[in-house]
């Protein structure tokens, strides 16, 4: 349940800014979330929800964007699509890729009062 | 003025401008048969997007949803998640680096052999490389206890319910222990094939361990810890002979996730394997080594040119 560490390093982002921004309440929050994450939307919404309470996040509306797999074939020098780490290029075959997007965890924006 | 985007006079109507996230509107059809209704509609809005009411609000729309209501404010925040994770790691990282130190970080599942394989490292290594281990276990000392067992200075981190190790508390252990410079530091994670691989610890490579006995389809059900290992050692191969594993292809599996892992075939109990791993070990230890003394030859090098400015000056 790392989710639980990813939704504590949430809540501190969310209060170092509304420190530094004089914001009082946090109504909704966006998160990227690459699709080759090793992160569980589900499993992080849940966390969040017990680790917001009580916070200036409190019941926050929590959005998800994924980000798509993308990679660099090395066997054949273009960019592909990538649903999963294990998987083979889908023009050539070759397991040689460089994962080049959908690894991020980020906090995009919220919305504050 | 608007204090979120700045559009200035003539604008300044967003508050009441705003608008509820209901429309309720009317629609006419016309069917087939030639009867008329005429429905209404109310729409429930419950996620945020942006209205072109002839204004563009940018990345932050007047949210207000009703007149007189202050407005919210959209903040940009763009930070990883794990970012106070990476900070702590490159502190550690760059201690390391100081001290010419070489860190890794031992990552399995439970039981496939982890301290076993530290005990056996620190008897063979001896005295000829010093060496310190930071032992990360939910509960209990007995790790540590094992491998302070063997004479080497050994530190036990108890997660509690946490499920890895994170860089804090790696940097919290390395100012409790006494760290000789050009040091081997070995770090055993808390036993789980999922969670330790999200968190750097500034260690210069994570290394998984797999044993034998755990089926040859782990590093596909596990992609992301072998994503994230630059070594993986296949251990317990002396109980092949009663088993149904076959090595190729688990080293093909974890090769299809990560094809620049390299792979070591080892018995802690038995030594086969032993000694390339040794190798690999002394080979960091002597590169971290190196790297420090050639930072301070720089560093030499320039306080001494700086004098030399400072003496023709």
């Amino acid at each position: 349940m790392h989710e639980m560490s990813l939704a504590e390093g949430v809540l501190q982002i969310v209060e170092n800014t509304a420190r530094a921004q004089g914001l009082q309440r946090v109504t909704e929050l966006r998160l990227e979330i690459g699709k080759l994450s090793s992160v569980e939307p589900d499993a992080l919404r849940f966390c969040l929800e017990v680790v917001l309470k009580g916070s200036l996040a409190d019941a926050a509306q929590v959005e998800f964007i994924e980000v798509p797999g993308q990679g660099w074939c090395m066997q054949c020098a273009s960019d592909i699509p990538v649903e999963a780490l294990f998987d083979p290029c889908p023009r050539c075959g070759s397991y040689q890729i460089e994962i080049t997007a959908g690894r991020e965890m980020r906090i995009k924006d919220l919305l504050a009062e | 003025m608007c204090t979120i985007c700045g559009c200035g006079q003539g604008e300044t109507k967003i508050e009441g401008d705003a608008h509820t996230h209901e429309h309720p509107h009317s629609h006419e059809h016309t069917h087939a048969d030639g009867t008329t209704h005429s429905h209404a509609h109310p729409h429930d809005h419950d996620h945020t997007h942006e209205h072109a009411h002839g204004l563009h609000y940018g990345l932050g729309p007047a949210h207000a949803h009703a007149p007189g209501l202050s407005q919210a404010r959209m903040v940009q925040i763009e930070q990883d998640i794990l970012g106070q994770n990476s900070r702590y790691a490159n502190a550690n990282r760059q201690r390391f680096a100081e001290q010419g130190q070489f860190a890794i970080n031992l990552v399995s599942s439970p039981g496939s052999g982890k301290t076993t394989l530290l005990v056996e490292t620190i008897r063979r290594l001896g005295t000829s490389v010093p060496l310190v281990v930071i032992e990360g276990d939910q509960q209990t000392s007995c790790d540590a206890d094992r491998i302070r067992a063997t004479g080497a200075q050994a530190l036990q981190v108890n997660t509690g319910k946490g499920c890895h190790l994170d860089a804090h508390m790696i940097g919290h252990a390395l100012e409790k222990l006494t760290l000789a410079d050009d040091s081997l530091v070995l770090i055993e994670n808390v036993g789980n094939l999922v969670c330790p691989a999200a968190f750097d610890l500034g260690e210069a490579h994570k290394v998984v361990i797999l044993s034998v006995t755990e089926g040859e389809d782990k590093p596909l059900k596990y992609p992301d810890m072998f994503h994230a290992a630059d070594l993986m050692i296949l251990n317990k191969i002396d109980l092949l002979p009663h088993l149904n594993f076959d090595v190729p292809k688990c080293i093909e599996y974890a090769r299809r996730v990560n094809p620049k892992l390299e792979v070591m075939l080892l018995s802690a109990t038995h030594g086969e394997g032993m000694d390339t791993w040794l190798t690999w070990l002394k080979n960091g230890v002597t590169a971290s080594r190196e790297t420090r003394k050639n930072s301070i030859a720089a560093l030499t090098r320039r306080v001494a040119e700086m004098e030399t400015q400072l003496a023709t000056q």
